[in-house]
């Protein structure tokens, strides 16, 4: 005990004094953290284009960029492209969803259901979604059912995959736990199942929801007559980069937007968790 | 394989005969015995190894992959009580209390059992909020709130610090009193044994070695020369010189 008090005064000499522990979290949060790195972006997008340093034809400014899209909110062709571009996205997104969230269930449950499923789930997602569009034309033609399949194609994997490793890694001591009170089948999959693999589905379908914005350019680009790819098909023939840029950010937002949906419900629904972001 | 039969006659809930478990080659139960009758509070001693853990989970039916025979009869309503709480973290406090229970007044009696251990108001806590005490007291509400007509407790108090595992002590025995299951408590501790149980088995070489009737008054302790005489009898059985340290 003394040793210790008569050491105190001379290492607190040789440092500051109450150095503060090391910290080995992140800190805390920067109000508004995730707006200043595009602000930035921004910010230097604009510096360019106003010195003359970006040329207009190779990329339009962002006010000429925001004045093109008041116009096409103005004649309605950005709203309506919108509509079908969005409506495609959620099919697609919910379809997938599902088939993704059932088959791992499936697979997760059974030994029988992870051998039929897990292998060609495995094989699909070595294929790319890009890759398939051939084939889904020649099946479906050109219309709405082949793009909801490829969206659905490219939204079923991530989901799969991640709520299958989550349901694996779910604790087995909490399925003897459920052994021990006689949980029956639903109990057992509404209780432990589902909820221990909540994160992992979440976690899928952050990917998700990017992956079906991503699809949806493919398919809408290929042949298609409506939606925010083909906008901007139709303004790379005439060569109207502003429109292109308009679709550019739309898409951004979009893919912002529907992943900050799932990082709300992320963090409302895994309240009971603490993580080093917390 | 082993026979689970449910529910049987009312004076012994539990009645094992000739029971063998083991892994591989390696034998851990062998012909092993065991009567426990209704509202008997009965302590399992033994060697760490020695297959205590083992005959509980075959007593609980949680041991489908183990190779073994022998008959085992226990109540269909049992309950147990794991060394961690193992509460669900995404549950909150109340639903783990409720987890096995059904019917429409389950959160009624959620809450009743939450407040015989103590917690009441803490309800909507999630687990990772309570103690380790705390956990296990709420572990110990969900195991009792449907009315078990046995309790298995494999080390129920083992990760608990000194001063806690004495108030869990107390809180068992009256919810024991009060409840009247048969009770099986797995445990390293001699004392706890002795101070809980109305008789203390000791597992040995894959049978119960000894079979010691406590028949002491309550409040039991060191004063009485009888705890001493019982303590020093099973630690000497459990290979433990009492007389060192
Ligand atoms: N799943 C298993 N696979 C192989 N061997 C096992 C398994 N479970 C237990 N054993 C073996 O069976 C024997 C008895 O184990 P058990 O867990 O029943 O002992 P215990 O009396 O509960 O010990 P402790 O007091 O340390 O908890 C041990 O030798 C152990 O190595
Ligand atoms: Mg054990």
């Amino acid at each position: 005990m003394t040793a210790s008090v008569l050491t105190r005064p001379r290492t607190a000499a040789a440092e500051p004094a109450n150095r503060p522990r090391r910290r080995l979290r992140p800190g805390r949060p920067i109000p508004f953290g995730a707006a200043i790195g595009p602000l930035l972006l921004l910010a230097v997008w604009a510096l360019g284009s106003a010195t003359g340093w970006l040329d207009p034809r190779t990329l339009s400014a962002p006010w000429t960029v925001v004045t093109t899209a008041g116009d096409l909110i103005a004649d309605g062709r950005l709203p309506a492209n919108l509509a079908v571009s969005a409506q495609r996205a959620a099919l697609g997104l919910g379809i997938g969803t599902v088939i993704g969230t059932v088959l791992a269930v499936v697979a997760g449950l059974s030994r029988w259901g992870e051998a039929v499923v897990d292998g060609p789930i495995q094989i699909k997602r070595a294929v790319p979604a890009l890759a398939l569009v051939p084939l889904l034309i020649l099946w479906l033609g050109i219309g709405e059912q082949m793009k909801v399949t490829t969206i659905a194609l490219g939204v079923f994997v991530p989901v799969y995959i991640h709520t299958h490793n989550g349901l694996r890694s779910i604790d087995s001591r909490y399925v003897e736990l459920g052994e021990s009170l006689r949980l029956r089948r639903t109990a057992f999959l509404r209780r432990i199942v589902l909820p221990g693999a909540l994160p992992g589905f979440l976690l899928g379908m952050r990917f998700a929801v990017v992956g079906a914005w991503l699809a949806l350019v493919v398919v809408e680009q290929i042949n298609s007559t409506s939606g925010i790819g083909y906008m901007m098909d139709l303004a790379r023939q005439y060569g109207q980069t502003d429109v292109i840029i308009v679709g550019l950010v739309l898409y951004g937002l979009l893919g912002l937007l529907s992943d900050g949906a799932v990082r709300l419900v992320q963090r409302r629904a895994l309240s009971w968790r603490r993580t080093l972001a917390d | 394989m082993a026979t689970h039969a449910g529910g049987l006659t009312a004076t012994r809930p539990v009645r094992v005969r000739d029971l063998a478990r083991g892994f591989g080659d390696r034998t851990v139960l062998d012909g092993l015995d065991l009567t426990i009758g209704a509202g008997e509070f009965v302590a399992l001693l033994g060697r760490s190894g020695s297959g205590k853990s083992t005959l509980l989970r075959a007593l609980a039916g949680l041991d489908g992959e183990v190779t073994g025979s022998g008959l085992v009869d226990v109540p269909a309503n049992s309950s147990v009580v794991f060394q961690d709480a193992r509460l669900l973290p995404w549950q909150r406090v109340l639903d783990n209390v409720v987890l096995g229970l059904r019917g429409p007044d389950a959160a009624e009696r959620g809450r009743a059992a939450l407040a015989e251990v103590g917690l009441a108001g803490r309800d909507r806590a999630w687990p990772s909020e309570l103690s380790g005490g705390e956990q296990q007291r709420v572990a110990l509400a969900r195991a009792l709130v449907s009315e078990p007509e046995l309790l298995l407790a494999d080390e129920p108090f083992g990760a608990l610090d000194a001063l806690t595992r004495l108030r869990m002590h107390d809180l068992l025995r009256r919810l024991c009193d009060r409840h009247r299951p048969a009770v099986l408590l797995v445990t390293h501790d001699v004392d706890e044994a002795i101070t809980l149980a109305d008789r203390v088995l000791l597992l040995d070489a894959g049978r119960i070695a000894v079979d010691l009737s406590i028949d002491l008054p309550a409040p039991r302790s060191y004063r009485q020369p009888a705890f001493l005489a019982h303590r020093e009898s099973l630690l000497r059985a459990l290979g433990v010189d009492p007389t060192e340290g």
